[in-house]
């Protein structure tokens, strides 16, 4: 009997159009898992078993009566708990929101349920997003399939492990300074953040309303591909959304897949290098290079000085805007509320006990930088520090196609290793952040194992805002180059997981 | 309460003003979602994820209110910018529901502009106007148990319907110079921005229900010495008395604001920078938040909304769509309706006007629609403590009411009690003039029984009439109108009379 949670999406619908699965089986197969494994993965924090079989059953009947039916249709998905989904409860990973059932979906969340794709569930993820290892959520860590002691990445801890872990082929993921890209890299998947604007927020809980993004969590470009076409597009519900049509991110996959890069100018920036990055990181990262030069790209050296000031813009901007963003959380109209005789007290007992402490520290920044006096300094030079960026990657994407990185400086570290330290945690994110700052599209595939510990490595692709699809051809390129070497995905030489029965 | 009087005040004192009105736009929909902008809906029934701030949720802009808003910038004379931006203004409330309110800072919309007000005397003030710039409303708390006030108050529910409703926010620039005149000044200025956005169409413009709602600052400095510039004092400490809700009180908050600042000066006490609440009930204010504990807002750009950027093509379009200033409008009109200044005032101050005019458009002489509306709908107003507007007499039943009386249907007399019947609800004039049976009695068989009967009843008069004193028919043409319960046309009841006693009238 053939174990279809090994399936990629793509092979999935062809299995299903073929007659020789239904999505009732493959949702079925990937609640198992979840039942199987997930109590030492801990990737879910609700799993939605009994809707996803519902959906499942429509499309099988469906497809029986001889339906259109939509290209990802029964097809399963996972969904970061920073989602709304009416009827599904929504946390964002907070004990503020416990028990909170949103009265409405997500743009994205309708756009799936259109698609007829079963939702497995909604994944772990660090509180409102706020982390790069998913300690910070308010329900526990989430553990790395690849090794249960380390972290997942974050704040998308959950959605890249529910894949790495075969729980689901696909899930959603939100990208506010690398919050698909790292837990990509460091659980050995695949993760894009679309262009800013490129896919509707609506519905999505604000972390920093400038720099999110959600965008899709696969183990291949092509199932990647598959999916952010489902979510992208413009919605009248978000003002900040593109009027554009969605990048044709499938076909541009396929045609990576052919193996031609001819004429590709690859850049790699010289400034996310060298100190800090892991050896077997690094070793990975040329070895990529190698195969695109293989493949007929030129590889070309660009540098992005102000890349240096990127990280404490970055911690200066999203504070700031999290700490708007985080007002509502009031007890006032819904979650969690602390009685403590008047309102004032009750909201400020409610978000002393409702918010956990990495999501205080960075309210506290953020009040601090936006208060009078302070403003100037901390909001408008950050503001200045990205306009700077902005302009390094224009300067760089006149000599490059595709701008190329290690999407991570090391492999995952141990639960519990950062936890005291943010600076060291926050550091996890000098690559990614960059991409978020200047709103331009990035993805995360594997590049190998490191050496010396075994873990997975990530690649990063940039590309110029709108041309999020050079990144899935040159992507899915460099994948296929590396699946030959492998003899399968990255995921398939991850350590088997104990099966809890 | 103070002991020194606006007067002494403003003799003293030189007064320096500032006023900020907020104009609650008419959009069929609210700044920021799709719900229905309506008043007096039952509570939290116009609500969405949007304007309840739930989790997720984002903002998008209505087009029309930022329409509303450059149309009435334009008619106070702003500069238009190009491109600028919302700002969310932070601040924890339970009736704001994101805890942040949406609205324009350093980039407002409208800037710059000056606004011409006519006083009463027909002294023309200009004042300077800083901005116009759009936000939002917040949603309504009502505190339960005790006095209604938040103090002692059991419990509060907050009424979301309000909230996400848009608004234009009018800021003045300092007002200078108008010394004894401030409050009138004051008055005329909440009085033209009321006429505007009532002529633009994009506000009820209703003070009562806060369509309009003024915050008043006023802070008093020493007259300048003799040959010495006033601009070069210095102001004083200055007071912000928050939601005046009506012309009158805006008046009456500045005369109250003036003395109680000169008593402070003239005791040698400071004047604290604060804002102070209004109380209509006791025409003082008390004080609220004094500068020391002023909240700090934390503006920063609305990163969910793009800027708002109207082309120079769109702007000039609703530039040709701005109706007449009012002032001139009225200028006109007590031309063109004969109109003495007292008529003109009167009809202004009672919020007259536009029923007038529409009066007058439906076909009522403007002398008929006045005396109308003035009259005996005034009173009933005033009786009934509702604006005129609200009564249910449309102007087209006065021009219906009046045109009865040019065809003689009905005198005076009964027009007044057709107009009772409209207002008790039993329809257009003409229609309670056939169900109450209200026409003049205008047949000569009718009027000659009733005049035959009462000189019959009173021979002493005939005889007096006979001998040469007609006036003395005043006595039977009474008495045959109160036969005829004021039916009958009096004119021709005096005819007869004189026909039948024999004398030529």
């Amino acid at each position: 009997m053939t174990d279809w949670t090994r399936a990629s999406a793509a092979q999935m619908i062809a299995a299903m159009k073929a007659g020789e699965v239904t999505s009732v089986e493959l949702t079925q197969a990937h609640l198992d898992r979840i039942a199987d494994v997930d109590g030492a993965v801990h990737a879910f924090l609700h799993v939605n078993g009994e809707e996803a079989l519902e959906v499942a059953r429509g499309v099988d009947a469906a497809r029986e009566a001889g339906e259109d039916l939509p290209e990802l249709a029964g097809v399963p998905i996972a969904v970061k708990d920073i989602l709304v989904t009416q009827g599904m409860p929504t946390t964002a990973g907070s004990k503020i929101l416990e028990g909170w059932e949103p009265p409405y979906d997500a743009t994205v969340t309708r756009k799936l349920r259109e698609a007829r794709m079963p939702i497995l569930g909604k994944t772990n993820m660090d509180e409102f997003a706020m982390g790069s290892s998913t300690e910070h959520s308010g329900y526990g860590p989430t553990h790395n399939p690849w090794d249960l002691e380390r972290i997942p990445g974050g704040s998308g801890g959950g959605s890249s492990a529910s894949i790495a872990s075969w729980e689901a082929p696909l899930a959603i993921g939100s990208d506010t300074g690398g919050s698909i890209r790292q837990p990509a890299s460091v659980t050995g998947t695949v993760g894009v953040k679309p262009t800013y604007g490129g896919v509707s927020r609506y519905g999505a809980i604000a972390l920093a309303s400038s720099l999110d993004q959600l965008g899709p969590c696969a183990r291949t470009v092509e199932d990647a591909a598959l999916l952010h076409e489902v979510m992208g597009g413009h919605d009248p519900m978000d003002a900040t959304s593109l009027n554009e049509p969605v990048p044709s991110c499938v076909a541009a996959a396929r045609e990576g897949r052919e193996g031609d890069l001819t004429g590709v100018r690859v850049g790699v920036i010289k400034e996310l290098s060298g100190e800090g990055y892991q050896a077997g990181v690094e070793q990975r990262f040329n070895e990529s290079l190698e195969k695109l030069k293989g493949l007929g790209a030129e590889i070309v050296e660009v540098s992005c000085p102000s890349f240096e000031y990127a990280l404490a813009a970055y911690y200066l901007i999203l504070p700031s805007e999290a700490s708007s963003n985080l007002a509502k959380f009031d007890s006032v109209r819904f979650g969690m509320r602390v009685e403590k005789g008047n309102v004032e007290r009750t909201m400020g007992a409610t978000r002393a006990e409702g918010f956990g402490d990495e999501v205080k520290r960075r309210i506290i920044l953020g009040t601090y930088a936006l208060s009078a006096g302070y403003y100037d300094a901390y909001y408008g030079s950050a503001q200045k520090v990205r306009t700077l960026i902005q302009r390094d990657f224009e300067a760089a994407f006149e000599k490059a196609d595709v701008l190329v990185s290690p999407t991570t400086p090391t492999t995952p570290f141990k639960i519990g290793e950062r936890i005291d330290d943010p600076l060291a945690m926050y550091l996890n994110d000098v690559a990614t952040i960059p991409a978020n700052l200047a709103g331009i599209p990035g993805m995360s595939l594997p590049s190998g194992i490191a050496p010396e510990d075994g873990l997975p490595t990530g690649f990063q692709i940039l590309a110029p805002a709108h041309e999020d699809a050079r990144m899935y051809r040159i992507g899915a390129a460099l994948e296929k180059a590396l699946a030959a070497e492998w003899g399968g995905t990255l995921s398939s030489q991850a350590p088997e997981l104990e099966v809890a029965k | 309460m103070s002991n020194m009087t606006y007067d002494s005040a403003m003799e003293q004192f030189d007064p320096v003003f500032g006023i900020e009105v907020h104009v609650e736009l008419n959009t069929k929909t609210k700044m920021f979602c799709g719900c229905a902008n309506e008043f007096g809906a039952e509570p939290n029934t116009q609500v969405c994820p949007v304007c309840l701030g739930l989790p997720g949720s984002m903002p998008v802009v209505n087009d029309k209110a930022v329409e509303s808003a450059i149309r009435l910038g334009l008619s106070l004379g702003c500069d238009i910018r190009e491109s600028s931006r919302f700002a969310r203004k932070n601040y924890f409330y339970p009736d704001l529901a994101k805890d942040y309110q949406i609205s324009q800072y350093d980039e407002p919309t409208c800037f710059e502009g000056s606004l011409d007000v006519v006083l009463d005397d027909g002294e023309v003030f200009t004042i300077g106007i800083e901005r116009a710039h759009m936000e939002e409303d917040a949603g309504k708390n009502t505190h339960v148990g005790g006095t209604g006030g938040i103090q002692g108050a059991s419990h509060s529910l907050v009424d979301y319907n309000r909230g996400g409703v848009p608004l234009v926010e009018i800021v003045t620039h300092p007002i200078k110079g108008a010394g004894a005149r401030t409050a009138e000044v004051a008055r005329a200025y909440v009085a033209t921005i009321r006429d505007i956005v009532k002529a633009l169409g994009i506000s009820d413009g209703r003070m009562e229900q806060g369509s309009v709602r003024a915050d008043v600052n006023l802070s008093l400095r020493p007259k300048a010495a003799p040959g010495e510039d006033q601009d070069v004092v210095p102001f004083g400490k200055r007071s912000e008395t928050k939601n005046v809700n009506s012309l009158r009180a805006i008046e009456r908050a500045i005369h109250h604001e003036a003395g109680r600042q000169a008593d402070l000066l003239l005791a040698g006490k400071p004047v604290v920078q604060e804002t102070r609440h209004w109380h209509e009930d006791t025409n003082s204010t008390t004080p609220g938040r004094s500068k020391e504990e002023a909240e700090d807002y934390r503006y920063f750009p609305e990163p969910d909304l793009l800027p708002v950027e109207p082309s120079r093509e769109w702007v000039e379009e609703l530039r040709g769509t701005l109706p007449e200033h009012p002032a001139k409008m009225r200028a006109r009109l007590k031309e063109d309706w004969n109109f003495s200044d007292m008529e003109m005032r009167d009809a202004v101050n009672a919020d007259a006007l536009d029923l007038i005019l529409a009066s007058v458009d439906a076909g009522a002489t403007p002398q008929a629609a006045r005396k109308w509306w003035m009259g005996e709908l005034a009173r009933t107003a005033n009786d009934r403590e509702v604006s005129l507007c609200d009564l249910p007499v449309t102007p087209g039943h006065i021009a219906e009411l009046q045109s009865l009386i040019d065809d003689g249907k009905i005198n005076d007399k009964l027009a007044r009690q057709a107009l009772e019947g409209v207002l008790a609800g039993e329809g257009s004039p003409a229609q309670v003039v056939e169900s109450r049976g209200l026409e003049v009695v205008s047949d000569d068989s009718a009027l000659e029984a009733a005049v035959d009967e009462a000189l019959a009843a009173q021979p002493d008069v005939l005889a007096k009439i006979q001998d040469g004193k007609v006036q003395a028919a005043g006595a039977i043409v009474g008495a045959v109108m109160k036969a005829t319960r004021g039916q009958a046309d009096a004119g021709r009841v005096r005819e007869i009379i004189l026909q039948r006693a024999g004398v030529e009238g």
